[in-house]
Formats: structure tokens, sequence, C-alpha cells
């Protein structure tokens, strides 16, 4: 019985786990063969890698929407880190009751859902465009800045900074360092896989994010990664080896930053729930 | 406030403000600012630019808008039976994955995490190829014999909701297995122990410890998950447009349409998007109170 039971689990977590990874192994097997191969239902890999590349790199800007992808993630993680910290930083250091009240109204906002500020957002930067273009409609600029601050991880820092030991800030202002200094000096070194963790979970969103960039970006030129994959993958006529080597290359950054940094991130998904 | 010692008093009080302000600024500018503007656009009318008050009369269409209907009936469905069956899943899961003799236990939680890493649109086009109508899936059940016939996975109005829910069980089952997961290692053993001497079954053990335990995670994986149900949009956009007919659009979806692809009824587009906000807010309400009422 005890057998039975042992062995049926190990069925099951096997299946679940094939199927968890099939789609991956599939896309990456299809990326190697031609289009007729791929619908044909083929399996093993082929030695079409080459020729899908080509006509990749051919057909469509897939190297400059890589760019932009990288320059709104990375911009994005490095002033989401920036602007979360110092606040959360701020609202558990120099707690007060009036702070108390601005956290938990700024914590509402995770309640807003993005389809019912879209419109209004596409608005505002309508008129943004029209004092700063460079900031405006059609600009990466504009992908980052509606999305670079989040009361989550607000609220993620600030969790964090009630762990972070009280006493060293005190040692620091002995030794004389600014307020401020404190903050760069002492918080941040020993803050390090909070950090860590933060960087991963806003690179990762930021690298997917579609909504946003479909309606704010407006030229091909601009493209991000997602809005590549979806407007090849809408194609009447699908060359099914060169979409799923993009779908491959666009997975490429958020893989090595889930293998490089497993740990972190799997800290960084349960220190948010704590 | 004493006069000698104010300036000082407001200087440390600046200082802590001056490392929120930004964020502040920012939330306000990027969240409240759209929230209100929403609001107010709600009770417009217009194309484009030229927007006129018209009063109550587009929260009256939300209720004559068989659209809207079909949305919000699609959006539920998808909510009704993905978010308890991935919950269950990923708890049974978790269960498995927590036995201290299971081997390979990192390659299994790894593998199963592993939809996660993907963006929502590189996945549904893969969903869209894996269960086109001569895709892998349809070979794969005829050549089993399990069907007689390939499944209209896309393009029938049953089916592709099917589609769409496997899709989303398949990339979030994971993420919520690993919450569950940490949870479970936060029980003390000494409990289950102690169970098993009193001759509770594993399934009474799961229902009598387990699931009380993990109730704040349920909880908040519920509402993250009732909440992302609600916005659902890039799954749909990307697998099905919203086809057959409208068999799979959602409300999120029909916004983007109003707004962006239709003649850019912004008023009326803010109007279906508060029936969101209403929504998640008496969801996580409602939520909130059948998991307290079992704490009491």
């Amino acid at each position: 019985m005890v057998k039975v039971r042992r062995f049926s689990m190990y069925v099951f977590l096997s299946v679940a786990a094939f199927i968890s990874i099939f789609p991956f192994l599939w896309m990456i097997v299809s990326s190697t063969n031609a289009s007729v191969d791929v619908t044909r239902g083929r399996l093993l890999p082929g030695m079409h890698f080459m020729d899908n590349l080509r006509n990749l790199l051919e057909s469509v800007n897939i190297l400059n929407a890589m760019k932009n992808s990288l320059i709104v993630s990375v911009s994005t993680t490095l002033l989401a880190l920036l602007i979360a910290s110092l606040a959360g930083y701020g609202f558990e250091i120099y707690r007060s009751k009036t702070k108390d009240i601005v956290f938990n109204i700024l914590l509402l906002s995770m309640m807003i859902p993005f389809a019912a500020m879209m419109v209004p957002l596409y608005r505002l930067f309508g008129k943004i465009t029209n004092l700063v273009p460079l900031i405006g409609i059609d600009t990466l600029a504009a992908v980052v800045l509606p999305t670079m601050t989040t009361a989550f991880l607000i609220f993620f820092f600030r969790q964090s900074t009630k762990m972070f030991p009280k006493e060293l800030l005190e040692a620091g202002r002995i030794d004389g360092l600014s307020e401020l200094g404190l903050f760069y000096r002492v918080f941040v070194p020993t803050m390090k896989t909070t950090y860590a963790a933060a960087a991963i979970i806003t690179f990762m969103s930021s690298w997917n994010n579609y909504m946003w960039p479909l309606i704010i970006l407006q030229t091909p030129q601009k493209q991000t990664i997602p809005l590549l994959i979806s407007t090849l993958g809408s194609s009447y006529t699908p060359d099914y080896g060169l979409i799923m080597l993009a779908i491959v290359i666009s997975t490429v950054p958020t893989a090595i930053v889930f293998f490089v940094m497993q740990k972190h991130f799997v800290a960084g998904m349960i220190g948010s729930i704590k | 406030m004493k006069g000698s010692g104010s300036p000082m008093r407001l200087k440390a009080a600046a200082v802590g403000w001056s490392f929120v302000i930004l964020a502040v600024l920012m939330i306000v500018v990027f969240y409240f600012y759209p929230m209100i503007q929403a609001l107010m656009l709600s009770f417009q009318t217009g194309t484009g630019a030229n927007l006129s008050f018209n009063g109550m009369d587009n929260y009256k269409r939300l209720f004559t808008d068989s659209m809207f209907r079909t949305a919000v009936k699609n959006t539920f469905i998808y909510l009704i039976v993905q978010v308890p069956m991935m919950v269950l899943l990923a708890l049974f899961l978790s269960t498995l994955l927590n036995d201290r003799t299971l081997k390979w236990k990192g390659f299994f939680r790894t593998a199963i995490f592993l939809p996660c890493i993907t963006s929502l649109v590189a996945y549904s086009v893969i969903f869209k190829y894996l269960f086109a109508g001569d895709g892998l899936v349809n070979s794969l059940l005829l050549n089993l014999h399990l069907v007689s016939e390939p499944i209209q996975w896309i393009t029938h109005p049953f089916w592709a909701k099917i589609t769409i829910i496997i899709a989303i069980t398949w990339r979030w089952t994971g993420y919520n297995m690993i919450f569950y997961l940490s949870g479970m290692q936060n029980i003390d053993p000494a409990i289950y122990e102690a169970a098993k001497i009193d001759g509770a079954s594993s399934g009474r053990q799961f229902f009598g410890i387990t699931i009380p335990m993990l109730k704040p995670i349920i909880l908040f994986t519920s509402i993250t998950s009732t909440i992302g149900t609600l916005q659902l949009f890039d799954e749909v956009m990307n697998i099905t447009r919203g086809g057959p007919g409208n068999a799979t659009a959602s409300i999120s979806q029909y916004i983007y349409d109003l707004s962006f692809k239709y003649s850019s009824d912004f008023g009326y587009a803010a109007t279906v998007s508060y029936s969101i906000v209403i929504m998640i807010v008496v969801l996580s309400i409602i939520q909130f109170k059948v998991a307290g009422d079992r704490n009491g």
C-alpha cells in the first residue's frame, strides 16, 4: 500500500514536471527546425537554427527590440530600487503618525487595476508630449515613468527594514555620518539580499510588460520584445521556426536572471508576503 | 511646538519626509491622479479629446451592453473555474514536495516553477501553436486514440475558454506552489507526528492541519490571483484575440478595444474600468470575510 502510494506520488510529480518543461523543450527544439517540420510535429532537433537566425535578423529588428527592452528594464529596475528603498527606509526609520497614514494610503494603489488607469495615463502622456516630447508618447521614458514606482516594492523594503539592526545607525551617527550617508553607507550595503530580490522581481515584470508599452509605443523602432513577439505571433503566415527562435532569445535574459539568482528569487517572493 | 526646539524638530521631520517624498509623488501622479481622472471620465462621452459630461448615461449603458455582459461572464468563468483549480493543484503539489523522504525534490520544484520565467506574451504564443487545430496537442490526442477528430481548441467557443484556463494554470501553478511550500516549511513537524499517533489519515492531516495553518497564505494568493484574473489581458490578446466571436474576451481587453481599437470612447472605457475596481474591492472584502469567519 505504502509502496503504491509512493510510486503514484513520483508518477504524478513526473507528469507535472514534464508538462511544465515540455513547452520549453518544444520551443527550443522548434527553433532549430524549419517551419514545415514544426507543423508536422517534429520533436527532434534539426539543422535549421542558422537559417532561422538569418531569417529572423533579416525580417525583424530583434536586436533593436532587445536593446529597447534592456534600456527599459534596467532603468526601471535601478530607479525602482532607488525610489522604493529610500521610501521603505524612510517610512520605517523616521516613523510618524502622519507617515503611517500616508503609507497606508499608498498601499491602496495596489488595488487599482491597470486597466482602470490606462486611458487617463495615455491622456496624461498626451499632455506631457506637448510640454516635454522627450518623455512623451512613443518614448522609452514613457514606458519607464509610470511603472517604476509600486507600492508593493515600497512595502517590501519597509518590511525588510524592520529586520535591519538599528544599532548600526546609531554607530554611524556617532561616526558623524549624515542622514543620507547612513542610508547610503550603512543601510544599502547591509541589505544586499533585499536589493537582489527586489531587482529580480522588478526586472522580470518590466521585461515582460506588455499592455502599457502596447499603448504608449507606436513606431516599430521603439518596440520592446513582448510587442515584437506579439506581432510575430499574430502574423497570418507564421514562420514557426523563426518565431520559436525569437521566443527563445526573448526568454534568455529572464532565464539567466532566474538560474543565477534562484535563491534570492524564492527568498524575494516569500519575503514579500511575510 | 516650543520656540527653541522647533527648528531642530522641523529639520528632523524634513529629513524623514525627504526620503519618502519622491515615492509619494510618483504614486500620486501615476496612480491616484489617473484614478480620479478615470472617475471623471466615466461620466463623460465623445470620441478622442472631444468629451462632454453626460451624467449617469455611461453607467446605464453598462447594463444594456451585451458585449460588457459577455466580457464579465467570461472573466467570471475564468475566475470561478481556474483560481480554485490552480490553488488546489498547487496545494497538492506542495504537499507532495514537502515530503522529507522525497528524492529529486530540487528538480521537481524547479521544473514546476519554470513556467514563471516566461513572459505572458511568449507563453501565450507557444500555447496558441501547441493548441492549434493541427497542433501538437491534437496530434498527440489523435495518436493516443483519446479523441477521434481534432478538438477545435482555439476556434470553438467552449474549448477556447478551456485553452485559456489551461494556459493560465500552466503559467501560475508553480508560482503559487512556492508560497505554499514556504508556508509548509514553517509548520512544526511535531504537529503531524501527533496527528499520526492519533491515527489521522493523510487526508485528515491535509484538511485538519495543512489548510488551516496555511490560511493566511492561501488568502493572499487567492486575492492576488483574483486581481490578476480580473485584469486578464495578455493571454486572451495573444492566444485567441478574444474570439471566436467574443467567447474568450475579457474585461481588460474590452476596455483596450473601446479605447484604442474602436473609435476611442475614453469616457465609456473608464466606466467599464470602474466596474473592475468595484469588483476587486467587493471580492477582496468577501475573501477576507470568508477567511475571517473561519478564524473566529
